[in-house]
């Protein structure tokens, strides 16, 4: 790493000047929410946010929703209007990185060689997306779907009649495809596993989800990964499971990597996450880290990385009261949502394949739930257009109250009344 | 065009402080307030009827004036805490110049 070249009294002088400013590197949901919470906690020192990306912290989930189907216009992206900063005294830096991070100083040194002194450093750089790694990846007409930018892109050749191939079957491309089939694109989504949103969701989720997809036109290839991808100059075909198929149009999305990079090479530990505590706290106590690019141990007391807004919120507004003082442990039921057609799915807790599944509601009426049931507790609830049985099954997974599986299966039973 | 201000409404904290804002025609009363540094409404889904954190209670003689409430934002309302008969959920009111000059009451908590 690179070496000081302050004297130990400078460093001494710097860290104590500057120990109520805060610096956060990232400009997303966590970045955004610690900001918000520590001005509720009452912290009064200036705050600065590094942004890579052009734009002010906005929202990502109506990206792969509703942004790309035309029906939510950017302005309402932003999770903050733009007298906001000014208002909560908070410096806002966009189109800018931080290369590194100067531990024994606490500075943050930025792309162009600036250097941003802070008395406390928050991490919320989030992640980025997979790349796609076969022959032909790289071709124009390949799209990732993660910022404002890549929809945009999209959006411009996004056009009734196309042919877009979808690789991979998660949240980000069955939302895409779902966008894709209404605005009248043929839509095929390839996916290496046998089954839809098999990280997520449970089988007879991904039966249903199937169907739907289906049903709107979706050619599904399951158990079928992307080979090659192919054309003169720009995307012609896609090869998958020894077929050629023609496409217009590659949209990828088989997940995210942390980032973890300034972390790991300023010396803090990373797997496969930055590595915090239940208070949001690297192993330096003047950094803490939150959202997307954290590892850490959940309430079920194993480490696990998250990938969601509730992970982001949650986690930031405890790493704000630990950076006042006011450390809690962060053990929230962690909470995904995923719009495609009409069809709402809202997932509480961590599924196990090992959990009992119990059913409430006809998927043919396409409003049902399935609870995981895990030592007679609801382990974790998917929700398809029934909010209430999400946010029943989020209380009783919180407090991890006991239940029936008969009367939870039971509809003639109100969701609110199963616990009697 | 798309961002012209409607009106103002008016947000007014458990603790009795009050925010007033210009919301855009079109945006919901809860993207008024959390767009802004007004404390006290959660909308964690966003926007979407699903989680029941941007509660509100509508000042009685704005009541009427409001679009009726979907089966979904009855049923949603029903696990807010503390409803009350004036109770809204403010991500289902889209604002629009009849609404200029609203009042809002916000909850202590939306949990």
């Amino acid at each position: 790493m690179l070496a000081p070249r302050r004297n130990a009294q400078r460093q001494m002088d710097m860290a104590a000047d500057n120990q109520d400013n805060i610096v956060i590197i990232g400009a997303g949901q966590a970045a955004i929410q610690a900001v918000q919470s520590l001005r509720a906690e009452g912290f009064e020192g200036p705050i600065t946010l590094i942004g890579d990306e052009a734009y002010a912290p906005y929202q990502r989930p109506p990206l792969s929703k509703a942004y790309l189907l035309g029906q939510f216009e950017r302005a309402r992206l932003f999770l903050k209007g733009d007298d906001y900063y000014a208002q909560a005294g908070c410096e806002l830096l966009v189109n800018t990185s931080a290369r590194a991070i100067h531990r024994d100083v606490r500075e943050v040194e930025l792309e162009d060689g600036r250097r941003i002194p802070y008395g406390k450093l928050l991490l919320a750089t989030g992640a980025r997306v997979r790349r796609l790694k076969c022959p032909g990846a790289e071709l124009p007409g390949v799209h990732y779907l993660k910022t404002i930018a890549d929809v945009d892109g999209l959006q411009a050749v996004f056009t009734e009649g196309k042919r877009i191939a979808v690789v991979g079957g998660g949240y980000i491309g069955l939302e895409v495809a779902a966008v894709a089939a209404k605005r009248g694109l043929k839509v095929t989504v390839f996916e290496a596993m046998d089954r839809l949103m098999a990280r997520a969701v449970s089988p007879q989720l991904s039966a249903f989800y199937a169907a739907e997809h289906e049903k709107a036109g979706v050619d599904l290839r399951l158990k079928t990964g992307v080979e090659e991808i192919g054309g003169h100059g720009k995307v012609e075909w896609v090869r998958a499971g020894g077929q050629t198929y023609d496409a217009d149009i590659v949209l990828v999305g088989i997940g995210v990597v942390p980032c973890e990079e300034l972390a790991r090479e300023a010396g803090l530990a990373c797997e496969d996450g930055i590595v915090v505590d239940q208070n949001a706290m690297t192993g330096d106590p003047a950094i803490w880290s939150a959202g997307d690019c954290t590892r850490h141990v959940g309430r079920e007391g194993h480490a696990i990385r998250l990938e969601c807004v509730q992970n982001a919120i949650d986690q930031a507004k405890h790493a704000a009261l630990a950076m006042v003082g006011k450390p809690k442990t962060y053990a929230e039921v962690p909470w995904f949502w995923s719009d495609q057609y009409d069809l709402k799915l809202q997932i509480a807790g961590l599924a196990r394949p090992t959990d009992t599944l119990v059913q409430r509601g006809d998927p043919a009426s396409r409003k049902f739930s399935v609870f995981h049931l895990r030592d007679g507790k609801i382990a974790a609830v998917e929700a398809v257009n029934a909010a209430p049985d999400y946010l029943i099954g989020k209380k009783l997974i919180a407090e991890g109250t006991a239940v029936d599986p008969a009367r939870l299966a039971d509809t003639a039973i109100k969701i609110k009344e199963v616990m009697g | 065009m798309a961002n012209r201000a409607a009106g103002k409404v008016t947000y007014i904290e458990s603790t009795g402080k009050a925010h007033t804002i210009e919301v855009a025609e079109g945006w919901s009363l809860m993207e008024g307030a959390v767009k802004h540094l007004v404390p006290g409404i959660d909308a964690d889904c966003g926007g979407a009827c699903a989680c029941a954190t941007c509660q509100v209670y509508v000042d009685p003689e704005w009541e009427g004036k409001l679009p009726p409430k979907t089966d979904m934002e009855e049923t949603m309302l029903d696990f807010a805490p503390e409803r009350q008969s004036s109770s809204r959920l403010s991500c289902q009111i889209r604002m629009t110049p009849a609404l200029d000059g609203i009042i809002l009451r916000l909850p202590k908590s939306q949990h």
